[in-house]
């Protein structure tokens, strides 16, 4: 309620800020601009985990390609913005694809770079104009009118910011987007489920410097003059600067952060150089200790202190009823998974030494072995996400070895991980949402225009269920990163189970659980045995383990050491050997 | 291009090289350790180069200011932390660390500033008086930020670039400075002559890699540093502090940034706001490394300074294009050769 108020409010506020004397609306315009670079770099930076200096850098792209095109050729603007936006996906695409592969941080420095080369070429290649810019660019044309007042001008450029918002908005609540917002926890999540972590931060990257170019071409054909000092990197670095202020991890803060580093520049260089008697950008100064306080003091800026306040979000109800397609499952007793002579070495260790075992459909397998015994690393080859040194695993009639997990998710093998990864700050429910990945197909576009709406429905229809059939319907719209790690593990099987697998591969799933919460574990697991799932399960907890497995596979120092059911096992000897040091 | 131009070329070349790769070493040790990005490197050389240029005036510098100030912000976030900490007891001796060395330098500044000393007793007040600025905005910005991710330290790095070329403006002013040169002897090599100040460039490079070389090979502090850098936790744990850790790879990042525009004072004019391409070409270097290789960050200053030299010959307008348009094709090749490993923050 106070939301909707709030933002009626906001657009009352857009709407009459025209009636206000001309300073306010070139300050409310250039907000406006600012914004629609911030709201892309809300999603880069706050969402992704990933940031870009180069900002202004494509914002001057999209100006100067319209400023050249339109005054040389004389090209309508229309068609201008068309050339920029390409030329800034290709050059976005290709500083992604270099440096995304490697650590975060190399991204960042790649676009410093890139801000100052183009900065330097903007004032050194003589088509461009040098240092004094290129004057009488073309007005813009809508329906035959020339958008030369200032006003209209005005509600242009809101409107565009608008609706990046709005698509925005729709995008980071979508399928991809609820991936794109588990990026900043790594990508082996993600990529388990089957998305390609590489592919969505070159997307989110791509599109934040898309929105730059939009507000370089609005900036170029509003002022119809540019020349290199806006598109510096220190332009870039403010861009930086607002979403820190108003707040990275909401589209919200970026608008938040834009109105308050304009308007205190504005102040700031109106008094600064007459209060020490010099000119010059002093305000930088202001700025620079502001930032580094909120980073101390308060990192999720303005827009955190807003949400504080202000109720959150009203729940939106689920339809419990799923649509999805779901596979049909496998044969009971055929053979669904074969480990066939699988090694892994370290160099000189061997951590996984020519193991071979069978799962058949419909059964519960456990892995066991004691600590260091090479479980964890055979989960990890399976799932595809370490590399072999030799052997061959087949799954049904498809050899996955070799694959990549998003690879491997597709034929049906879905898992959880040891070290519970959910995303703290998203509901259990959008959590388990991301295990659905791959059973819609929604892209970024019909994401962005909200036509992903009845599938999207028909997702969270379906991990509602799952949330409801491992006994967690209360915690349904809770934060994940509140529920208890018992509660979060269960999740994890929950997500792992929305990706309608075939086999389900769990990872300690009862390492830190209580007693009652093993014992509700366990019968969960045979409830799925009974639908048809087949499990493999790696594990410390024997007793656990043993009264709910149908066969065990025991493991020592890389090596299989036996295999049977659970009661041949437990009295092998040279398995009591390996657990208690010879008896 | 005749022979004579290009030993010209080469010569300018190796002594800008000399100057990032004091540099990049000192960004990859400082990331290493702290994980900070530290982009406001640069601005110690400007900082080092004006702060000689005022003594030289008999002016005080602004940087002592600089000095007081952060101290006295320490000063005051120390006493905080430690009365949260209820470690009251241990207020005097911290305050005393952060607040008396100084104000002793201020002290000592004030009285030698008008006396016009000799040149030599002016670059130690320069070092003596830029070199705590690195540990002291260690203390006031990134202690308080350790456990943040590298993006946010990367955020603060910058904001603290801001304030410092700001604070440069203020302090000194938009005019630009050369300092006078450490000897005006001309080396004669054949036909190519060579600089007194170029043979300082080099010589002082040269120990100062050796020096550090030798401080992390042998000694008991830099071996602690290298494991610091190497693994954080892991250090924490046999008992070395980080946050000295990091106290120390900033007194180094500020030392050498001082000592090299100190040294490039008398070769280039050097602005308040000049240091900040010179420490980016640093980075440049020390990105060809890795961020975590010191032999090859100095290879990586050596091309650096080459291509900065011959397309200053060549293309002089795109100078500065040519060297941070290089950070792509470095970029590719570490980004094919490097086997792809995940960041978990």
């Amino acid at each position: 309620m106070i939301r909707r108020a709030g933002f009626i409010l906001f657009l009352l506020l857009l709407l009459i800020v025209p009636a206000f004397p001309s300073f306010y609306l070139t300050m409310g315009s250039y907000i406006g601009l600012y914004s629609i670079v911030a709201i892309g770099l809300v999603l880069l930076t706050g969402v992704t985990g990933l940031t870009s200096f180069g900002q202004a850098g494509f914002m001057g792209l999209g100006a100067y390609t319209s400023a050249v095109l339109t005054t040389q050729l004389a090209w309508s603007p229309w068609l201008t913005l068309l050339v920029a936006l390409a030329l800034t996906m290709i050059i976005a695409f290709i500083l992604g694809a270099i440096t995304l592969r490697m650590g975060g941080h190399y991204l960042p420095l790649a676009t410093i770079a890139w801000g100052i080369s183009l900065y330097f070429l903007f004032g050194t290649i003589p088509i461009l104009g040098g240092s004094s810019g290129i004057a009488d660019i073309q007005a813009l044309k809508l329906f035959g009118i020339e958008l030369r007042d200032e006003r209209v001008f005005y509600y242009l450029i809101w409107g565009v910011c608008l609706v990046a918002l709005w698509i925005s908005t729709n995008l980071l609540d979508s399928r991809e987007g609820r991936a794109i917002r588990a990026l900043k926890g790594g990508v082996s999540m993600v990529e388990a489920f089957g998305a390609s972590g590489l592919r969505l931060k070159n997307v989110v990257f791509i599109y934040s410097a898309l929105l730059a170019c939009i507000a370089g071409w609005l900036y170029a054909h509003m002022q119809r003059f540019v020349n290199p000092s806006p598109f510096g990197l220190n332009q870039g670095i403010e861009f930086l600067f607002m979403i820190t202020i108003g707040g990275a991890f909401s589209l919200w803060g970026a608008i938040t952060g834009a109105t308050v580093i304009t308007l205190l520049k504005t102040v700031l260089q109106g008094i600064l150089p007459k209060l020490i008697s010099q000119s010059g950008n002093f305000e930088i100064i202001v700025f620079g200790i502001m930032i580094v306080a909120v980073l101390q003091w308060m990192r999720g800026g303005i827009w955190a202190l807003v949400e504080k306040i202000i109720p959150p979000k009203p729940d939106r109800s689920v339809k419990e009823t799923s649509g999805l397609t779901m596979r049909a499952p496998p044969e009971r007793g055929s053979t669904l998974l074969k480990v066939d002579g699988m090694t892994k070495a370290y160099g000189g260790l061997m951590a996984v030494k020519n193991m071979s075992f069978e799962v058949s459909a419909g059964e519960i397998v456990g892995l066991i072995g004691p600590n260091g015994a090479g479980k964890s690393t055979m989960f990890n080859l399976i799932s595809g996400e370490l590399p072999r040194t030799a052997g061959n695993i087949y799954f049904g009639s498809h050899t996955i070895s070799g694959l990549k997990p998003p690879q491997i998710a597709r034929l049906g093998l879905s898992r959880t991980f040891q070290h519970v990864r959910l995303i703290p700050g998203m509901t259990a429910l959008e959590n388990v949402m991301i295990g659905a990945y791959l059973r819609t197909h929604d892209g970024i576009f019909s994401a962005g225009l909200r036509l992903n709406r009845s599938a999207d429905e028909q997702v969270r229809g379906e991990a509602a269920r799952q949330l409801r059939r491992v006994g967690l319907e209360e915690s349904m719209f809770v934060p994940a990163g509140s529920l208890s790690l018992g509660k979060q593990r269960v999740v994890e099987i929950a997500r792992a189970l929305c990706a309608d697998p075939v086999l389900l591969l769990l990872d300690e799933p009862a390492a830190g659980l209580r007693y009652l919460e093993k014992k509700e574990l366990a019968g969960l697991l045979s409830d799925l045995r009974s639908t048809g799932l087949t499990v493999l399960i790696v594990e410390h907890d024997m007793e656990f383990l043993m009264n709910l497995v149908d066969r065990v596979v025991v493991m020592e120092f890389g090596e299989k050491l036996a295999e049977g059911l659970p009661q041949e096992i437990r009295s092998n000897p040279a398995v009591l050997e390996a657990y208690l040091g010879g008896v | 291009m005749d022979l004579q131009t290009l030993l010209i070329l080469a010569q300018d070349a190796v002594t800008n090289s000399a100057i990032y790769a004091l540099l990049a070493l000192s960004l990859i040790l400082v990331f290493g350790v702290t994980r900070v990005i530290f982009v406001a490197q640069g601005e110690f050389v400007s900082y080092g180069a004006l702060t000689l240029a005022s003594l030289q005036l008999g002016v005080m510098p602004g940087t002592v200011w600089l000095l007081l100030i952060l101290a006295g912000t320490a000063a005051i976030m120390e006493t905080i932390r430690l009365f949260a900490s209820g470690a009251r007891q241990e207020l005097p001796k911290s305050l005393a660390v952060l607040l008396v060395p100084p104000l002793a330098i201020a002290g000592l500044v004030k009285v030698c500033a008008p006396l016009h000393l000799p040149l030599g007793w002016q670059v130690l007040l320069t070092m003596l008086i830029v070199m705590p600025l690195g540990p002291l905005i260690y203390r006031v910005a990134f202690r308080p930020l350790a456990d943040a991710t590298v993006l946010v330290l990367l955020i603060a790095a910058v904001a603290v670039h801001f304030v410092l070329v700001g604070l440069g403006l203020l302090f000194f002013g938009a005019e630009g400075v050369r300092t006078p040169p450490f000897s005006d002897a001309q080396l004669m090599l054949g036909t190519l002559s060579v600089s007194g100040q170029s043979l300082w460039v080099y010589a002082t490079s040269t120990v100062f890699i050796a020096l550090l070389a030798w401080f992390f090979n042998k000694t008991f502090y830099g071996k602690a540093l290298r494991a610091v850098a190497f693994n954080r936790n892991g250090a924490r744990l046999v008992g070395i502090s980080p946050h000295l850790a990091g106290t120390v790879s900033f007194a180094f990042a500020s030392s050498i940034g001082c000592l090299s525009g100190v040294l490039i004072g008398p070769i280039t004019t050097l602005y308040y706001d000049s240091g900040f391409l010179i420490g980016l070409k640093g980075f440049v270097g020390a990105i060809v490394g890795g961020m975590a290789s010191y032999p090859i960050a100095a290879v990586g200053a050596l091309l650096v300074g080459f291509s900065e030299s011959f397309s200053s010959f060549w293309l002089s307008g795109y100078k500065d294009v040519i060297v941070f348009t290089m950070i792509i094709p470095v970029l590719l090749w570490r980004s094919l050769s490097s086997t792809h490993f995940e960041e978990e923050e």
